[in-house]
């Protein structure tokens, strides 16, 4: 039996290193991803923000064929309240997959209206039947500490690593998420597990700009300098992202960052999957090393060496930081 | 100002139907935490605490053309501080909407990505990667002269930037669904049921 798989148009191209090591880690685990039968897109940020109804039923199409798909007999991974689960790894499409069927639980004329158009296409969802999961959650939570460290044949030791979380998988808090909205540790015990240094960072769960990229460049710089600036003020190695987006934002918009502010960020942007892969010992070339723009080799060579003395233990103050309520006038 | 779709009803009531939880709107204690946990509140023409004490006043002119909306980032910071649990980020979606639909946003950067974006989707039912390449295209049109250079040819090189979206199999009943949907939303505007809008 079977997790349902929803990569999410990201996966397909641009975060490919995502997807191919999801799936190598997955196997590799035993862990079974039945990719949703002709999946659409989520819609994203942008739908929602255009026509409401037609961005339930965008995202509604996606969650009736994983019900028809993952509760057909002997098809769908259970959970223990009967909800089959449906695996995302991207935090966007985890976030509308999984508000949509809360909303649509909640607001009826919503869910009758969305059902009506769905009918449009011969589908209907039932709220409240599919269970909506992150991979990190699913990893974490599912899979478990204690067998991920009894795979682990490569320790990433000595690798200085910022685990970065971004928004979506830990706010808003509609059940479900990550243990904390604000300071969530899932990854950063995650990434010990595979034996790497996790760094103290502060920003972990700041904003990268989402969108912001393409609609109002210096203000997604902005937010970007920071948590490169950050990462660096704790002499992380590499940042491990969880969402395609994050990765996209901090990886390839990080040259236009170092332009923009005349700053030298050399920071290599992986998934935990990547790192999972790695620690593993699977075979590198299956994981998607090279996507990244911002190279992750020189950083990789240092695993296995002594860690160096001398990083910085205390958490400094960033008053460019995301003001804190009553910070400031 | 009243509703255009319902004359009887106030900007606060649209507001809040266009909202799934809407209702938590009318708690609001104006205690500017939102406003204070923003990474875009220096960038907002009004914090969403105001902008909230605007709606409640029915200034709806003033919030339809504010910039507010359209520089949040869905970071959901406020939402989960908020005293209220108000579904702020949700607002913000709805304001959008009505600002479009109301013609407050020719020519903006914003509604014209999700624009482009949306129409991908309805053509092949998947996206380009959101963010790279809808700026590819963006940057072709006259209207754009911002350049994305050197950016595009690394990520063609390493093959991640797509020319077209995959297509999904069952393209009629997409189009149907979304065609369907619409018309709904179009007869609610004309019928007062602002509830699917
Ligand atoms: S959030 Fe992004 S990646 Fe996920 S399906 Fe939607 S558009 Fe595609
Ligand atoms: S950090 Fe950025 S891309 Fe990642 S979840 Fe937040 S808005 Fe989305
Ligand atoms: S945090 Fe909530 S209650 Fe306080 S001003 Fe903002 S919306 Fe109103
Ligand atoms: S969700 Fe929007 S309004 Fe709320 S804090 Fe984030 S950017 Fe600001």
């Amino acid at each position: 039996m079977n997790y349902g798989y929803y990569p999410g148009c990201s996966l397909e191209r641009n975060a490919a290193a995502y997807d191919v090591s999801t799936r190598a880690v997955a196997a590799h685990l035993g862990l079974g991803l039945d990719e949703l039968e002709d999946w659409n897109c989520c819609g994203a940020t942008e739908y929602i923000a255009i026509n409401k109804l037609a961005a339930y039923a965008l995202i509604g199409r996606n969650l009736a064929l994983a019900q028809k798909q993952l509760h057909a007999p002997g098809n769908g991974r259970l959970a223990a309240d009967g909800r089959a689960q449906l695996v995302a790894p991207c935090s966007a499409c985890f976030l509308n997959l999984r508000k949509a069927d809360r909303y649509l639980q909640d607001d009826e004329t919503l869910r009758t209206a969305t059902n009506e158009a769905l009918a449009a296409g011969g589908l209907r969802y039932d709220p409240g039947t599919i269970f909506v999961r992150h991979l990190l959650d699913v990893m974490v939570n599912d899979v478990g500490f204690e067998e991920i460290k009894r795979r682990v044949t490569k320790p990433l030791t000595g690798l200085r690593v910022a685990p970065y979380y971004g928004c979506l998988l830990v706010r808003p808090r509609l059940g479900g998420e990550l243990s904390n909205a604000e300071y969530p540790t899932e990854l950063d015990q995650l990434m010990k597990a595979l034996g790497a240094e996790v760094v103290d960072f502060p920003l972990k769960a700041h904003c990268c700009g989402g969108h912001m990229t393409q609609i109002s460049a210096e203000v997604a710089y902005e937010l970007l300098r920071r948590l490169l600036q950050n990462a660096a003020d704790y002499k992380a190695d590499v940042i491990v992202t969880l969402c395609p987006m994050c990765q996209l934002n901090l990886d390839a918009y990080q040259s236009r960052v170092n332009q923009h502010f005349g700053a030298g960020f050399n920071l290599p942007i992986l998934y935990f999957t990547q790192m999972m892969g790695l620690a593993f010992g699977l075979d590198e070339k299956a994981l998607g090393f090279g996507k990244e723009i911002v190279s992750a080799a020189a950083a990789l060579a240092k695993i296995g060496e002594p860690p160096k003395a001398g990083a910085p233990a205390r958490r400094r103050k960033d008053d460019k930081a995301l003001p804190m309520p009553g910070a400031k006038p | 100002m009243t509703s255009p779709i319902h004359p009887q009803q106030t900007f606060l009531q649209d507001v809040i139907d266009a909202t799934p939880g809407g209702d938590t709107l009318r708690t609001c204690l104006q205690c500017g935490t939102c406003g204070g946990s923003c990474p875009s509140g220096a960038d907002m023409d009004a914090t969403p605490r105001r902008l909230f004490a605007m709606i409640a006043a029915g200034l709806r002119d003033e919030v339809l053309q504010s910039n507010t909306p359209w520089y949040c980032v869905s970071c959901y910071y406020c939402m989960v501080r908020c005293p209220q649990e108000i579904h702020i980020t949700d607002v913000m979606y709805s304001l959008k909407r009505m600002a479009i639909r109301e013609g407050y946003t020719d020519h903006d950067a914003a509604p014209d990505f999700s624009q482009t974006f949306i129409g991908y989707v309805e053509r092949y039912g998947r996206s380009f990667e959101l963010g790279l390449a809808t700026r590819f295209h963006l940057a072709h049109s006259p209207l754009r002269k911002v350049g994305i250079g050197t950016l595009a040819l690394d990520m063609f090189a390493r093959d991640r930037l797509a020319l077209t979206p995959k297509r999904i199999k069952d393209m009629e009943g997409l189009h149907a669904i979304l065609e369907t949907a619409k018309a709904m939303a179009r007869k609610a505007e004309a019928t007062g049921g602002s509830k699917l809008l």
